[in-house]
């Protein structure tokens, strides 16, 4: 066992321990760990289901199911842009192919220094002020490509 | 003396620079109480400020750093003149034109002090409802005439009704909050700006069908509504309006938040239950319905947070007094969400009635980018587009039925005369197949070859056999699909057709 995986052992232990009493925990486990590791290692999979008394398939079902869980580490930081129809109507569309190319990177991808993961998300519940997008779990309304910019890569901003 | 000033924390003000405001506000050289509340829903002029002055509130908004020191300059601790001067925001015929009757505190009160919302009424609608029978509570609720505000507009007594009279030991009051649609966010308003609302209108749920368990299953989207939620129920338990005995009646009500994780699906209620159950959200055949085998195979009520955050005011002021607003079968109130390409988002919160065009241009004062309106999409993704020919039409849930139209959760979204119809239909097809559960293939398969259609007919393609071919699609998703996302997918591709059909040609190369 390598020492990344006992310590993940470990965060296992603590988050089945600390749902322990309730029903359906599965969820509330798979949030604690992603919300320690910014991710769901595979290697912590047969151990989850294990605690959980399931098999390893449903574990990884879940995981795999939902778009917020990941299986891979993300980057330093992860920019959501609200792909929906009220941030189309304000022009989505030209703030997700500005922020591609900007990035150099698709949606789902990292830069290739690890600093941003860039993500789509369907509706932030900012309709009213869109395009919006999420930075680092941050909401910002109304922005524009030159606003995408300064939040992105703060470091460059004079 | 210290002057009060109220700023919102709302995400959206956020969004729009709130902390920065209040980060400024903290430095200024002037004796400020600054006071963190939900927001008033006038999303366009956040963030906004309320100063407390012998004359009011009086607001100003929007508001940037670096407007404070002219305002500071102009006396705006004592409500002086300036630009951004609003004044009072009950005296504004937006506001004054409205009925808040499930949003009367939001933007008023500190959302997670209890003796605020004491102090403003709150829990008069559950000391009623401790006196009352179960049967009594169902009754009450059922005569408001209060219908599901999630969007199926079921009538909320009546699924109430079936829980209690469901034979079993434990029953569940599970609350969806998984607010996916695009163009809302009264769910989240109301989360953030009232929460013990909601964790008030679940109690008397759980006391009317004998539930001494609920859940509110709140999207990951929404991290200030979740933290703001806790913290309340934290507050309901610490004042005894949560735990093993409700306000010393001996009745028992435990209640607690979980997180989805990012699944549209997970919004439809048989889905949830299956995401609270720890499972991937897959939809579940009915029969059996959630009010008989629903959560961990009990009874349970699976209500959205505006429908159960309205019924503390229908056992406060009486069941009659709801049912006085509205038209038709549409009883009460709807908070209405204009989004998209509008220059006055926000919230309205109306009764049934209101015509879409007083919406749109009297409220919302048209387009953001003060073009024409084309088309607004009604109740989110799964909603129809409806043409400027149908803006006449009242909200109001059969008026909207008799045009095709649906108003599901009372999200608007505003297009202006820039937008590609066929493109809408495009993504209202791959949105589907994103967020498919995958159990069926009507959805599953059907969203995916939509996409695939649309592009064959933009390319030319034999245009019109691609035409005929969408159409028996969007019927067999209709028709055979589990649930509402696939089986409504088609309402917004057939109504872009139907209306805009000019923008579903052939597209030339450049």
């Amino acid at each position: 066992m390598t020492s990344d995986e006992t310590g993940h052992q470990a965060l296992v232990d603590a988050a089945v321990g600390r749902f322990r009493g309730e029903p359906g925990p599965l969820l509330l486990v798979l949030h604690a760990i992603q919300t320690e590791l910014g991710y769901i290692p595979a290697s912590t999979v047969p151990a989850i289901a294990t605690a959980l008394n399931l098999s390893r398939a449903e574990v990884h079902g879940v995981v795999t199911f939902y778009h917020y869980f990941r299986s891979h580490p993300p980057g330093k930081t992860t920019i959501e842009i609200c792909r929906a129809e009220a941030c189309q109507a304000v022009g989505a569309e030209a703030l997700v192919a500005h922020a591609k190319k900007s990035l150099g990177v698709d949606f789902h991808e990292t830069t290739a220094d690890g600093a941003i993961s860039l993500e789509a998300v369907y509706c932030l519940g900012n309709c009213a002020c869109g395009p919006s997008m999420r930075v680092g779990g941050e909401l910002h309304g109304r922005v524009t490509a030159a606003r995408f910019d300064a939040l992105a890569r703060p470091e460059t901003r004079k | 003396m210290s002057t009060r000033v109220y700023l919102s924390r709302d995400a959206s003000a956020r969004s729009l620079g709130a902390e920065s405001v209040a980060a400024a506000l903290a430095t200024l050289a002037a004796p400020i109480e600054l006071v963190r509340i939900g927001t008033r829903g006038m999303i366009w002029l956040e963030p906004l400020i309320e100063v407390e002055t012998d004359a009011g509130r009086i607001a100003y908004g929007p508001v940037e750093p670096s407007d404070l020191p002219s305002l500071l300059a102009a006396g705006f601790l004592t409500g002086g003149a300036h630009a951004l001067r609003i004044g009072r925001v009950d005296d504004l015929k937006w506001f004054q034109s409205q009925q808040r009757l499930t949003f009367a505190r939001v933007g008023l009160i500190e959302p997670t002090a209890l003796a605020d919302y004491l102090g403003a009424g709150g829990y008069a609608g559950l000391t009623r409802a401790l006196g009352m029978a179960p049967g009594e509570i169902v009754k009450e609720v059922t005569d408001s005439g209060l219908r599901g505000r999630g969007g199926a507009a079921f009538p909320t007594g009546i699924k109430w009704k079936t829980v209690l009279e469901a034979e079993a030991k434990q029953k569940y009051v599970t609350c969806n909050a998984d607010e996916g649609d695009s163009g809302t966010f009264a769910d989240r308003m109301l989360m953030e700006g009232d929460p013990y609302t909601l964790i008030e209108g679940m109690t008397i749920a759980g006391l009317a069908v004998n539930a001494t368990h609920g859940y509110i299953y709140c999207r990951v989207e929404y991290p200030e509504a979740i933290s703001t939620m806790n913290a309340a129920i934290k507050g309901a338990y610490t004042g005894g309006y949560l735990g093993a005995d409700v306000k010393g009646s001996g009745k028992r009500f435990e209640l607690s938040v979980r997180v989805g994780a990012g699944a549209y699906i997970c919004g439809e209620e048989t889905s949830m239950l299956e995401s609270l159950e720890g499972k991937r959200g897959e939809v579940r055949v009915r029969p059996p319905l959630p009010a008989i085998k629903g959560l961990f195979g009990q009874p349970t009520i699976v209500n959205n947070v505006i429908s159960l955050a309205t019924v503390p005011v229908i056992l406060a002021k009486g069941a009659a007094f709801y049912k006085d607003f509205g038209m038709g079968r549409s009883r009460g109130t709807l908070p209405i969400q204009l989004a998209g390409n509008i220059k006055r988002g926000g919230l309205i919160e109306r009764a049934f009635g209101v015509t879409l065009r007083e919406l749109l241009y009297d409220y919302g004062g048209g387009t953001l980018s003060g073009r024409p309106i084309r088309a607004v999409q009604i109740g989110g993704p799964l909603g129809a587009y409806v043409p400027e020919s149908q803006f006449d039409t009242p909200v109001d849930y059969e008026s909207f039925a008799a045009v095709g139209a649906m108003l599901g959760h009372g999200g608007i979204v505003v297009f202006d005369d820039t937008v590609d119809m066929a493109k809408m239909a495009r993504y209202a097809f791959e949105f589907c197949a994103i967020e498919s559960c995958g159990k069926c293939t009507p959805c599953r398969i059907g969203s995916s070859r939509g996409v695939g259609l649309i592009d064959n007919l933009l390319a030319g393609h034999e245009p019109a056999h691609q035409r005929r071919l969408i159409e028996e699609l969007c019927e067999t998703m209709l028709q055979g699909s589990l649930c509402g996302l696939g089986g409504m997918a088609p309402f917004p591709v057939r109504s872009a057709i139907t209306h805009f059909s000019e923008d579903f040609v052939p597209r030339t190369r450049h």
